[in-house]
């Protein structure tokens, strides 16, 4: 993945105005990642950076500039504004792609996503998305940093990103994740298959709301997602899978 | 070669090449849901082939990046196992050996997630929660397939005898294997192969399959770079672009 950098020239907002600006939080995902990004934690400097390619987030780095935590704020914001590119009813930040935001010493901000799925063709397209519209905004230095771990959950999804996958006729996420392996034996722990299938949770159509439906394939029309259909509505739907 | 980057290409390989082969399925799939899971399992592996290839690039240091990697080896060069390169024949033998690789993989990953080396780690993290669900898909299929129709037991029966040869390879250390062992790097043969024969057992004989022995004779040299003809072709067509257009972009 990428280290996106580069200075495109931007005639509106500096980053000093964005820093001034009252700090919106649209999501509680984005209000916790908030305040993480505030604290002196370095989440970056705790976790691998995949990309070989991208710098390190400045874990004890000098103190950062004044404002710099709601200038975070801001930019948590903005990204809430991101849609994904794949299903736009949904940001980045409701998708919990984003993992932290903060403000370097130097100015610049480092933004840390991580991939939904190793092979998502979408990651390439969010990270420049990511930087056009912070760079629209403003925000002059932008460095993505690519995090593989702690790996993407659904259950970081917030609860107004599920509300909107559902709008646009997709089954958000069931429930908590769960061990789908299936296995009887070995280091999976448990889960017998035929035991497995029972205790699988119900899935409601989006459409008409019956949880009387089943799966289709659980590969669907993207990694994300699996086929089902309602036996009520007979609609075929996509379901957002625990993962 | 240091150990770790020839390891790091074994993943790599592993799973470029046979992700190569599902995406050679797309569009000709049995059923509409099938052509879309193959090349789901392609996606996946393809980026978990990214991953590996970044971190080998990085560690070898010789200013090669991933795209290089992938097209600009020959066939010598792979480090992938002799199971991953036997063509897709019919479904079941595509799904047999997809199932032969998919459990080894799975508990190896599992392994991974604990390995000494944090970059690993991270990798086989985010990579686990794909490899569960094609494990999942492929003992799935096994069932279905062998306690199917009589046409689908007796081809998914001989796709299991004649895949089996090549199952045992991924098991077959070398001082590369072993030196990431001592490292704490890797998990050690025996312990993998217990949980592979067990798992393998209780899906076959779900499946109504009977498993050939355990101790049958194995193939093995792909880790070494010693292929079957069936790689080059694989090759052939994918590194197609890179060698008649070197450099090309889009």
């Amino acid at each position: 993945m990428t280290t996106a950098s580069a200075a495109l020239p931007t005639p509106t907002g500096t980053a000093t105005n964005a820093a001034i600006v009252a700090p919106a939080t649209p999501t509680g995902a984005a209000t916790n990642a908030a305040v993480a990004a505030e604290a002196s934690t370095a989440v970056c400097a705790n976790s691998t950076v995949a990309s070989a390619n991208s710098t390190a987030a400045p874990a004890n780095s000098t103190v950062a500039p004044a404002n710099a935590g709601a200038h975070a704020r801001q930019i948590w914001a903005w990204l809430g504004e991101v849609a994904d590119p794949e299903i736009p009813v949904i940001s980045i930040v409701d998708l919990g792609i984003v993992r932290d935001v903060r403000i370097a010493a130097d100015g610049a901000c480092d933004v840390t996503i991580t991939p939904t799925y190793s092979g998502c063709p979408a990651m390439q397209v969010i990270a420049d998305a990511i930087t056009a519209s912070l760079h629209a905004r403003g925000v002059k230095n932008v460095r993505l940093h690519n995090q593989l771990s702690p790996a993407w959950t659904t259950d970081w999804m917030s609860e107004a990103g599920k509300a909107a996958l559902k709008g646009y006729g997709i089954a958000p996420p069931a429930q908590k994740v769960i061990d789908i392996s299936g296995l009887r034996t070995g280091a999976a722990a448990a889960v017998s298959r035929r035991a497995a299938t029972p205790t699988a949770p119900a899935i409601a159509c989006p459409h008409c709301g019956s949880q009387h439906t089943e799966v289709t394939s659980q590969f669907g029309s993207t990694p994300c997602k699996a086929l089902y259909r309602c036996l009520d509505c007979r609609e075929p739907f996509d379901y957002f899978k625990c993962h | 070669m240091d150990a770790k980057v020839e390891y790091l290409l074994r993943l790599g390989d592993n799973a470029l090449i046979l992700s190569q082969q599902l995406s050679q399925w797309c569009g000709k799939g049995p059923a509409l849901e099938e052509d879309m899971a193959l090349t789901n399992v392609a996606l996946d592996l393809l980026g978990q082939t990214r991953m590996w290839y970044e971190y080998a690039a990085a560690l070898e240091g010789r200013g090669r990046d991933e795209d290089q990697l992938a097209y600009l080896r020959d066939a010598h060069e792979f480090r992938n196992c002799l199971l991953l390169e036997q063509p897709n024949g019919n479904y079941a033998d595509t799904l047999v050996r997809q199932f032969y690789f998919d459990t080894w993989h799975y508990f190896l990953i599992h392994a991974l997630t604990r390995s000494s080396d944090a970059r690993i780690a991270a990798i086989a993290e985010k990579s686990l929660k794909e490899v569960t669900y094609h494990l999942r898909r492929s003992g799935d299929l096994i069932v279905r397939l062998g306690d199917g129709t009589a046409v689908s037991h007796a081809k998914t029966q001989a796709a299991v005898d004649d895949l089996w040869m090549y199952s045992g390879e991924v098991f077959a250390y070398d001082a590369v294997d072993e030196a990431m062992v001592a490292a704490g790097v890797a998990p050690a043969a025996a312990e993998l192969r217990a949980q592979w024969l067990a798992h393998v057992a209780e899906i076959f004989a779900e499946a109504t399959l009977t498993m050939p022995p355990a101790d049958a004779w194995m193939q093995s040299g792909g880790k070494q770079g010693r292929h079957s003809e069936h790689l080059g072709y694989i090759l052939a067509e994918m590194q197609f672009l890179q060698r008649a257009y070197p450099g090309a972009t889009w």
